[in-house]
């Protein structure tokens, strides 16, 4: 959090070398690719340790359940980068699904429109009190995660009614596709695609870039900041509605209990995949990289057998844990060379 | 003359935005009363209040904990997994003696927060990244230890849940205790003035030698054994260990409790009682619908709109 | 090539008040195509408020500006940058985890087809123009990584690529190399020549007397003098700068305490040995004795704070020892330093002093603390005892030792402070500008405090851009520049005009008398 004067003081003594010295570009690599690497060396493990881990089948049965995740990731990645963080966009998943399942009754218009619209809107506004109204967007988005609790709960009669998804073409839009992946794998492709144009390519990923490294800085550098915050938080919001929906179309139903926490895997996901939670620098491959790895570790955990899911939080909070700490070690390391 | 009475508006506006963010969470307290024995049926009724009081017990407990984190500027959001495995532990080793299982959960909460402490106060890493690593790894810990919910009959446990010393429930008791035990520690002890000061300032807290880093894992460490006591007496209650659900959740409950209890989450100020006021609010308002048969759902969307009302409030006020 | 000779800026008595001072008072300045102009001043002159007015971080509230001879008023710094006034600031202003090249060019980015940003041209392009500022760095590299010099230089071109008329250097070269330095000074030159205008802030008299044309002397609010730089004498400059008239300070002399120092106690209260931090001190090595002032002289970023932060151990040091009572402090802390008897009154009360969230009471005990405790559980008695006597002895106003220590004045708040320092018996007090922005009766009080502190035995460093303050204070006096001593000052030799002669002098020139 803040960091006191003195200490900055100490940090920022020395930055004098010009040239690139080593110990700066291991740890870059290891801050961008990190992520890959550790990616890499399990599945090289897996494969030799379990016979049924290294088949197609199994390769792709990680893409799909790991595409919802990846959706939302997509977004949380953008607000970390931006210097913020949204909690909300576990309820936000679960809302998309139910609002879904709800709307396919008027086709796949009602049933994609109805959570993007809802979602987007709630982003939005999310957005306007971080960026207008200057309030920590961790509290703004803790208020977000329990009051879109509230209304999904109070639109499924306190959870009781699983609203069953009524258009065949939505629920198909979730459950088929072609060459052995489902939609959702490409679709996630596609927005992954759409989003490192974005964030590289585009006026605005700059800014959410500027933004995230010195809002001051990029204030007084032209950066349009509340405008460009509160799309960032309309993105996020509009992905985990899509995300939930999409799910929903998986499952045919709109379950309301599965998504809780979900805010937390997309963090560490985001984090694990070598972006800043400090905000500034990172992007959408090292992101996926993070979600894959996830993926990959459930999967794994599940090869085992008698390891039961719970394991699998105890592995990536351990991971988060040693990645944030790396993060800081690396960063003081570029700071010293 | 316009703008005479625009900043006429503008002080009453700060005025009574200061008035609530100090008795806001009083006067609500006590509108909800007044409201809920005019209006609510059997409410004025000692087995009511027995059972509002005994849930609220465990919320009062977390929150004491909560509030001195945020006395420091920052959070911890690890505490409903603390709850969690302080569960799982307690029953792992019950076959002990209720005592030692009891110790050991707390044990295992105090350890759990010096890790978090250590992270935010040694390695630099921001608290809510810290603590929300500690909410994903101990939760998940909490149910590799006991996957599924655990009945047990340790008649002692199973008392420090359900006895009452003088119609009064042990819980309840602890709770006031333990109110009394912070509040000291906040007011009257070296400790709890550093706490404040560093939440203050830290930069002047530092050149004044205290020990900054020191004091901050040890807050830390109290959330953690605060949390973990909070697991241990909804397990007793409960009489049974259900770390999957158990403390899902109270994060959220204890950062509203000190949010509308008026301690700022910018640090620097800590109210205890105030905080204890804001659970019971949040106790007493979900009561309120329930007895009026509006749903749970209502309850979170009131406590979320209550949240941003109280922390917007604080913004204006602190922007003066 | 022709130059006009209308004013490109000209700002016609300006004036800004904030609550209790009035920062700028009719101040004018006047700036023409192409002319490098320095703007000079001691803390509290006025001179960071001028520059916020000019780059629309402040609204005046009186006077005009004028660019090109239509009158503007900037809302934001944002208006005054597009409108052609850039601003370089000490802390470089960008963003520097993105690349040089994104930085350079953040908003005016070359695009490719489909409009998005075109990377192989971004690159060269941000190529071209740094090598224009002789500069050749991997434009693909996040800014930090370059040295604070070259990060500099990249701020310096974007603010001109952006089309500004007018640059705005505030102590650009505090932290540069010479060599750095000498690239500025050649791009300032091209500037100039381009028919850019820069004003110069800087308190580096030899680079002012290299680069400038003009300059304008602020003091107290006020315009001290303006007028081409040629020709005025540096003792002139800084005697302008001081606001100490040379013909006064000849005619009244030195005014030193009417104290004696224990100048034959054997073994200093403070002691430095070859302090050395690079680009901040040089070898600083200085000795305080028991019921001595020892007065720290020099301009704003000779390096008078640092020394004292390095003492107490908040700012660490490449090189050197500082030994209290005899003992040398072994792990540099704070708190170390604060057990072995010194602490330091920072001069930035806001941010290193009070903590505003407490009272006036508890704002005093802080650092007492462990020491009004037993066992770790405060004694209200004890504090009680303390406070009252501390705030009747500094004569403290408030309401009440309950007052939030906010709501006192800036003279009480720095009370509060010498009060939580005096209750911890220190062996040794560095005071840093402890008469900074309060009020004349309060000053006084301060003043009065020191030499009573002084002569109930304690060391005192004083660290005072007052000069007057710091003479009738003083015993001796070290003064510094660029980090070092560059003389020391006892006895009749503590005047005035004697620490002004030794800030004047040039580097490697002792000064004269």
């Amino acid at each position: 959090m803040t960091h006191s004067n003195v200490m900055a003081d100490r940090e920022g003594a020395a930055a004098p070398a010009a040239g690139p010295a080593r110990g700066e570009t291991v740890s870059r690599l290891l801050q961008q690719h990190g992520a890959l690497m550790v990616l890499f060396a399990l599945i090289v493990f897996g494969s030799v340790a379990f016979d049924s881990f290294a088949g197609g089948e199994n390769a792709a049965s990680i893409a799909v359940s790991s595409s919802f995740l990846a959706i939302v990731a997509i977004g949380m990645t953008f607000v970390i980068i931006s210097g913020g963080i949204d909690l909300s966009v576990g309820s936000l998943f679960v809302l998309g699904g139910v609002l879904a399942a709800y709307g396919s009754r008027a086709g796949i218009v009602g049933a994609l429109g109805l959570p993007l619209v809802v979602c987007g809107a709630i982003g939005l506004l999310q957005g306007l009190f971080i960026a207008r109204s200057r309030m920590a967007p961790f509290i703004v988005t803790l208020a977000g995660l329990l009051g879109v609790r509230g209304i999904m709960l109070a639109i499924s009669d306190e959870g009781a009614t699983t609203y069953l998804v009524e258009d065949r073409a939505f629920a198909s839009l979730g459950q088929d596709g072609f060459l052995g992946l489902t939609y959702p794998v490409y679709l996630t492709v596609l927005l992954c695609v759409i989003g490192i144009a974005l964030l590289q390519r585009t006026g605005f990923g700059q800014n959410v870039f500027a933004i995230g490294g010195n809002e001051d800085a990029a204030a007084l550098m032209g950066v349009p900041i509340v405008r460009t915050k509160v799309l960032v938080y309309f993105m996020s919001g509009l992905l985990a509605g899509l995300a939930g929906a999409l799910n929903a179309a998986r499952l045919s139903s709109g379950v309301t209990i599965l998504g809780i926490g979900l805010e937390l895997d997309a963090i560490a996901a985001v984090v694990i995949g070598g972006t800043l939670l400090t905000g500034g620098a990172g992007g959408l491959t090292g992101t996926m990289a993070g979600v894959l790895l996830l993926g990959v570790i459930q999967n794994l955990i599940n090869q085992v057998g008698n390891l039961t899911s719970a394991f699998q939080q105890v592995v990536s909070g351990v991971f988060l844990a040693l990645v944030v700490i790396a993060q800081r070690i690396l960063s003081r390391v570029q700071r010293l060379t | 003359m316009a703008e005479a009475v625009a900043e006429r508006q503008g002080i009453d506006r700060a005025r009574v935005l200061a008035w609530l963010q100090e008795y806001g969470v009083y006067a609500s307290v006590l509108a909800l009363l007044l409201f809920n024995v005019a209006f609510t049926p059997h409410f004025v009724d000692t087995g009511n209040f027995r059972t509002q009081l005994v849930q609220v017990a465990p919320i009062v407990i977390v929150s004491l904990g909560m509030a001195l984190v945020i006395g420091t500027e920052g959070i911890d959001l690890s505490v409903g997994s603390v709850m969690a495995l302080a569960a799982s532990v307690v029953v792992l080793y019950l076959g002990y003696g209720a005592l030692p299982a009891l110790l050991l959960a707390l044990l295992a909460g105090g350890v759990a927060g010096a890790v978090g402490g250590a992270l935010v106060a040694y390695v630099g890493v921001q608290p809510i990244v810290a603590t929300l690593a500690l909410l994903v790894g101990i939760r998940g810990l909490a149910n590799v230890l006991v996957p599924q919910l655990r009945e047990f009959t340790d008649p002692t446990l199973i008392a420090l849940g359900s006895d009452s010393v003088m119609g009064v429930p042990l819980v309840v008791l602890i709770a006031v205790g333990l109110t009394a035990v912070v509040t000291f520690l906040v007011r009257r002890t070296t400790f709890g003035r550093q706490v404040v000061a560093i939440g203050g300032n830290r930069t002047a807290s530092e050149l004044s030698g205290l020990p900054v880093r020191r004091v901050l894992l040890l807050v830390y460490v109290i959330s953690g054994l605060l949390a973990a006591g909070a697991g241990v007496l909804a397990t007793a209650r409960l009489q049974a260990s259900d770390p999957t659900s158990l403390g899902m959740f109270m994060e959220l409950s204890a950062i509203t409790a000190v949010v509308i209890g008026g301690t700022p989450l910018s640090g620097g100020r800590i109210r205890v009682l105030g905080t204890v006021m804001g659970a019971l609010l949040m106790q007493l308002l979900q009561a309120t619908l329930i007895k009026h048969n509006l749903p749970q759902s209502w309850t979170q969307i009131v406590q979320a709109v209550i949240i941003l009302a109280a922390v917007y409030a604080a913004r204006e006020r602190g922007a003066r | 090539m022709t130059k006009s000779t209308e004013p490109v800026l000209e700002a016609t008595e300006v004036s800004k008040r904030f609550p209790g001072v009035l920062a700028l008072d009719q101040v004018s300045l006047s700036l023409g195509p192409g002319e490098v102009h320095a703007l000079v001043g001691e803390n509290g002159a006025g001179k960071s408020t001028l520059v916020k007015v000019l780059t629309g971080v402040h609204r005046p509230d009186g006077g005009r500006l004028r660019l090109h001879g239509r009158p503007v008023a900037f809302g934001t710094p944002l208006e005054a940058q597009r409108a052609g006034i850039s601003t370089i600031y000490q802390e470089v202003n960008l963003i520097p985890l993105m690349s040089v090249a994104r930085n350079l060019l953040l908003g005016h980015e070359p695009r490719g087809r489909l409009g998005g940003i075109d990377l192989p041209r971004l690159h060269a392009q941000a190529e071209h123009v740094l090598a224009g500022y002789g500069l050749s760095v991997d434009v693909r590299r996040p800014l930090r990584s370059l040295s604070v010099g070259a990060q500099q230089m990249v701020a310096l071109a974007r603010a001109v690529s952006v089309d500004a008329r007018v640059v705005i250097m505030d102590e650009p070269t505090s932290s540069l190399e010479p060599r750095e330095v000498a690239t500025l000074f050649g791009v300032i030159g091209e500037l100039r020549d381009r028919g850019i205008s820069t004003v110069y802030v800087s308190h580096r008299l030899e680079e002012l007397y290299q680069i400038c044309d003009r300059v304008t002397v602020l003091r107290d609010g006020k315009v001290a003098h303006t007028g081409p730089l040629a020709g005025l004498d540096r003792l002139r400059l800084i005697s302008l700068m001081l606001g100490r008239d040379l013909a006064e300070v000849r005619a009244v002399g030195s005014a030193g305490p009417a104290r004696t120092p224990d100048g034959a106690a054997p073994v200093p209260v403070v002691e430095t040995r070859g302090l050395a931090r690079r680009h901040v001190l040089r070898d600083v090595s200085i000795e305080v004795r028991r019921g001595e002032v020892v007065g720290l002289g020099g301009l704003l970023g000779a390096g008078r704070t640092e020394t004292a932060k390095a003492i107490v151990g908040a700012m660490p040091v490449d090189a050197g020892e500082v030994i209290v009572a005899g003992v040398p402090l072994r792990r540099r802390s704070t708190a170390g330093a604060i057990r072995a008897g010194v602490s330091m009154l920072p001069e930035d009360r806001k941010a290193e002093g009070i903590v505003p969230t407490l009272s006036v009471r508890e704002n005093i005990a802080l650092a007492a603390l462990p020491r009004l405790a037993r066992a770790g559980v405060v004694s209200d008695a004890r504090i009680d005892r303390v406070v009252e006597t501390f705030m009747r002895r500094l004569r403290i106003k408030a309401a009440s030792p309950h007052q939030r220590v906010s709501e006192l004045s800036g003279g009480n708040q720095q009370k509060v402070l010498l009060a939580r320092w005096l209750a911890m018996s220190p062996k040794a007090l560095l005071l840093d500008e402890p008469t900074r922005g309060i009020d004349v009766g309060a000053k006084a009080e301060v003043q009065t405090l020191i030499e009573e502190l002084a002569g109930a035995g304690l060391g005192v460093l004083l660290i005072s851009s007052d000069l007057e303050e710091l003479v009738s204070a003083s015993d001796r006096i070290l003064v510094l520049r660029d980090g070092a001593v560059v003389a020391e000052l006892a006895g009749a030799d503590v005047t005035e005009e004697q620490i002004m002669a030794a800030i004047a002098a040039r580097s490697g020139e002792e000064p004269h008398g």
